[in-house]
């Protein structure tokens, strides 16, 4: 009965060769995960130590300025801090001692590193540890770095992930971890997933406020919602916690596959896993297949950005129909996207890294019916007549799991619509 | 360090993006890392532009760090030479890459490419993106004109105008026309739409129209300097600045072309009954330095407002906005500190903020309209419509801007006289802006005023009652000023309850 997670006959794509390139890549660095992350921790503020161009990311990576009360800001270095590095230090005392003054309800700060402050060596971790001491214990104060030289995009949220695992408090209970920063609303629907097949000791990192945070253990299984989660997977293995292995939670096969292995791992009969998903299945199958119609038979070509284009590429070539013709990631960590892997059908190039203008290249040649690219590629990809799909969106939007499963097909589909739908020449 | 929640300008090497990719021809070799490519979205998305922004970065990585990225940057500079063949090539270093110090400039000089390589050095924690632009600018000026035969006819260059500008795009358009009028034709607009060799040529005009001081005075300078090119002086936005424009222009060149205004409307519109509400409305100006000193102008001697503050986020014009304040006997607000322009917004309580997209949201947090007047620019400054800001149509754009978000004439009156009606009261908002359906005062709006006193925040003043209930019975638009009128009155005379007749004897005293 399980043809959803059975391997193509061909035996997938995990084993191909996989073409790397390392060249210009048009891509985002790690800081742009506060832009999420920061309304997900909804105690939690993200104080940024670099430079100018930082705090201009931040506000122009959504694409839009957000300007509810931010809880994320940059400390601009200044001719002043590349001078002399003790300097620095003190001064970030005195502004992080503003900031929390300022803003009594902030439990969870982080600082974030960037390429400036990567390159001048501003330790970052000492910092975080001396105004722990000081600000202890109404807030803890977390380093990570996101910076642009050692993470890309997605990766941004990894390491902050990481960096809150050894904070986790130990337990010896058998409980199950959910990790990846998710809407609200969709990590609810997973909760009630996981609670209706009869696992009630779920916990999820990260937490949405700092006292809910989960503990940690060997005794710990996780499971990730997302795939570009590698260093929060070793930091949380290194805590004795073990991984379950699974395609990611995209499209109705995605989701029954990753909830199969869970309930797997927690012993859950065959009965009950067929009348809690039974349902939603059907509701995702039918919500997909009135997207897939449009989508069936075309072609789809990936550019690297957020990690997720394995799985989506699952989805899209399995559920929707679609032919993949280059699936781009930035990094292919085959321990996470290994089961997407396998059930992809050998065929597209699979390319890791970016020379961003050889691909453009692949990509005018090959004139795929949608790319899926960055803010920065798309307008100019439709200027030449190809229909695109922002990937930022993807990370945006609510995606995962049965309820969104349509509503992920239709990011797909809309761009191909709208391109059906208007008519701006003569009538004749 | 500094704490910034929100910048006014991008870093310096955004400004010379601005510049290469408002020109064509010309390409940028950015020392920088994968990060800083999210710059191409401001073009691609904000802008709308249908082309990548012409620039290639070296995007280096941490693991690149300990070895060479140097060699990165020569092998970025000749694949972008061999793939865009570009006229002229421009290079520079992001914050990061200013930081390990591998001097792109000498190293594009020793690759012998074929093409003028121009090196940029642009401090990136020191300086910010208009000066950026201004820099960038003026080093391609310098190093690829050559002297030329002035034009047989009259021409000008316009000066400034760039990628991701404040309605540049429209305002070439109307500057090119009074110019056309005035019998006189534009030899090169730059750095939009500009090639190198264009730029070869900018010493043929007669005279340069530096459009933005903020991006084009180090140009205008130099030319003037370098090749006897005199600039005018005088920003033409708004009615009474082009007509002083026009004048500078007839003064500069001997022409005595007209110049047809029949298209002009602000004038009329200023002058006809409906605007008698403008009147002495308070507004606050903030925004960059040219498009406040012009707004400023327009607010007092065209629209009949009255100037409750200005300031500007470039320092580099810090002088300039001291003088305009001292003229307008406001305070200047010299600073690039969001949280600082908030502040003092609040402290001036005006009816209307003239600012940028940072002051509407300002606005929208204090319940003040707001038009926009300047970058930064944001997807609603780029319009399908012709939309200029300078010249007669500028004029005509800016009236209906700023008033758009006013209640209306007659509307503020009826609001007046009916505030008492449960769908057509304070908070239901002027009935032109869709999107909140009037909502029906609730009991403790429309009630009694309070029983107790009001104790104000410093304590030291109570409002009384009845005198609250009167307040409230004052058009929420000039209530802000009412109170803190009242409240100004009260401590000048050393009343500490205000009464109902301490309102009405400081309205009288205000009274003019």
């Amino acid at each position: 009965m399980n043809d959803y997670t059975s391997i193509p006959s061909s035996g997938g794509c995990r084993d191909l060769p996989v073409l790397k390139e390392r060249g210009q890549r048009e891509v985002f660095c790690g800081l742009t995960g506060i832009i999420w992350l920061h309304r997900k921790m909804q105690d939690a503020f993200f104080l940024v130590v670099g430079s100018r161009t930082c705090a201009h990311l931040l506000q122009s990576a959504a694409g839009v300025m957000i300007f509810a009360e931010p809880r994320f800001g940059t400390a601009i270095l200044e001719e002043k801090d590349l001078a002399g590095l003790a300097d620095a230090q003190e001064e970030l005392d005195r502004e992080v001692d503003q900031l929390l003054s300022r803003r009594p309800d902030i439990r969870q700060l982080f600082l974030v590193g960037s390429c400036p402050s990567e390159v001048i060596k501003l330790d970052l971790a000492r910092a975080a540890e001396r105004l722990t001491q000081i600000h202890a214990p109404h807030v803890r104060v977390l380093n990570y770095s996101g910076s642009g030289i050692e993470t890309t995009f997605t990766e941004g949220e990894d390491a902050c992930l990481a960096s809150m695992v050894p904070g986790l408090a130990e337990t010896r209970e058998r409980e199950l971890l959910i990790v990846g920063a998710l809407p609200d609303v969709v990590e609810d629907q997973a909760l009630g997933l996981l609670n209706d097949l009869g696992i009630d000791r779920v916990r999820t990192l990260p937490a949405r406020r700092a006292d809910d945070a989960p503990e940690v253990g060997p005794n710990t299984v996780f499971a990730l919602t997302q795939p570009f989660l590698g260093e929060t997977h070793a930091a949380l293995t290194r805590r004795g916690a073990r991984h379950i292995q699974a395609p990611f939670p995209f499209g109705e096969e995605g989701t029954t596959a990753w909830l199969r292995a869970v309930a797997d791992e927690f012993d859950v009969s065959a009965e009950t896993f067929e009348r809690v998903t039974a349902a939603p299945r059907a509701r995702a199958r039918k919500a997909i297949a009135a997207q897939a119609a449009e989508l069936n038979g075309k072609s789809v070509f990936f550019f690297p950005d957020s990690q997720l284009e394995l799985p989506l590429a699952r989805f899209l070539t399995r559920e929707c129909g679609m032919d993949a013709i280059e699936v781009g990631a930035p990094f292919i960590h085959k321990g996470l996207v290994g089961p997407d892997m396998d059930l992809i059908a050998p065929g597209p190039v699979i390319s890791e890294g970016q020379d961003v203008d050889l691909q453009l290249d692949r990509a005018r040649a090959a004139r795929p019916d949608l790319t899926v690219c960055g803010l920065g590629l798309a307008n100019p990809l439709e200027a030449e007549g190809l229909a695109t799909k922002w990937a930022i969106e993807l990370v945006f939007t609510p995606v995962h799991f049965y309820e969104q499963a349509g509503d992920l097909a239709g990011l797909f589909s809309r761009p191909l619509r709208r391109r059906e739908r208007l008519r701006l020449e003569a009538a004749e | 360090m500094k704490l910034t929640v929100w910048t006014y300008e991008g870093p310096p090497h955004v400004g010379a993006m601005r510049v290469a990719t408002g020109m064509k021809g010309l390409h940028y070799v950015l020392h920088a890392p994968q990060g800083d490519t999210y710059a191409d979205l401001l073009f691609t998305m904000i802008e709308r532009r249908d082309h990548r922004p012409p620039v290639s970065y070296t995007t280096f990585q941490a693991r690149d760090l300990g070895a060479d990225t140097a060699h990165l940057f020569k092998d970025a500079c000749r694949d972008a030479y061999d793939r865009f063949q570009p006229e002229a090539i421009i290079v520079g270093a992001s914050c990061t890459a200013e930081l390990i110090q591998d001097d792109p400039g000498g190293l594009a000089e020793t690759m012998g490419l074929p093409v003028p390589v121009i090196p940029l050095e642009l401090p990136s924690y020191q300086r910010k993106e208009n000066f950026g632009c201004d820099e960038t600018f003026f080093q391609i000026v310098k190093h690829l004109t050559r002297p030329q035969e002035l034009t047989q006819r009259i021409t000008a260059n316009l000066l400034g105008p760039t990628g991701l500008g404040f309605r540049h795009r429209d305002d070439i358009q109307e500057i090119t026309a009074i110019l056309g009028d005035l019998g006189i034709d534009v030899n090169v607009v730059a750095p939009m739409g500009a090639t190198p060799a264009d730029i070869t040529r900018l010493p043929a005009a007669h005279f340069n129209v530096l459009m933005y001081p903020e991006t084009g005075e180090a140009a205008a300078r130099w030319l003037e300097r370098n090749h006897d090119q005199p600039y005018t002086k005088i920003v033409p936005i708004g009615v009474g600045a082009t007509r002083d424009f026009i004048a500078e222009v007839r003064a500069i060149t001997g022409v005595e072309g007209q110049v047809d205004d029949s298209r002009l409307r602000l004038p009329w519109y200023s002058k006809s009954v409906d605007s008698t509400y403008l009147t002495g409305k308070r507004v606050f100006l903030f925004g960059d330095a040219t498009h406040v000193k012009a707004a400023a102008r327009i607010a007092r001697d065209e629209m009949g407002f009255e100037v409750a503050g200005l300031g500007c986020y470039n320092r580099e014009f810090a002088r300039d906005i001291r003088a305009l304040a001292k003229e307008f006997g406001v305070e200047p607000l010299i600073t690039d500190d969001y949280l600082d322009v908030e502040k003092a917004i609040e402290a001036a309580q005006p009816e209307m903020i003239l600012g940028t997209q940072m002051e509407r949201h300002i606005g929208k947090r204090l319940g003040i309209p707001c038009a926009v007047i300047s970058a930064p620019v944001h997807v609603q400054d780029f319009p399908a419509r012709y939309s200029p800001q300078m010249g007669w149509e500028g004029a005509n754009v800016i009236f209906d801007t700023w008033v758009h978000p006013l209640v209306m004439g007659l509307e503020e009156h009826l609001l007046h006289m009916f505030r008492d009606d449960f769908e057509f009261h304070d908070a239901a908002g002027p009935s032109h802006h869709g999107g909140h359906a009037p909502r029906p005062m609730d009991a403790s709006e429309r009630d009694e005023a309070p029983a107790t006193p009001v104790v104000q925040t410093d304590g030291s003043i109570v409002w009384l009652a009845d005198a609250e209930k009167e307040l409230r019975k004052i058009p929420f638009f000039v209530r802000g000023k009412a109170r803190r009128n009242t409240e100004l009155y009260a401590a000048d005379k050393g009343v500490s309850e205000i009464s109902v007749d301490t309102l009405y004897e400081a309205k009288a005293h205000y009274a003019r």
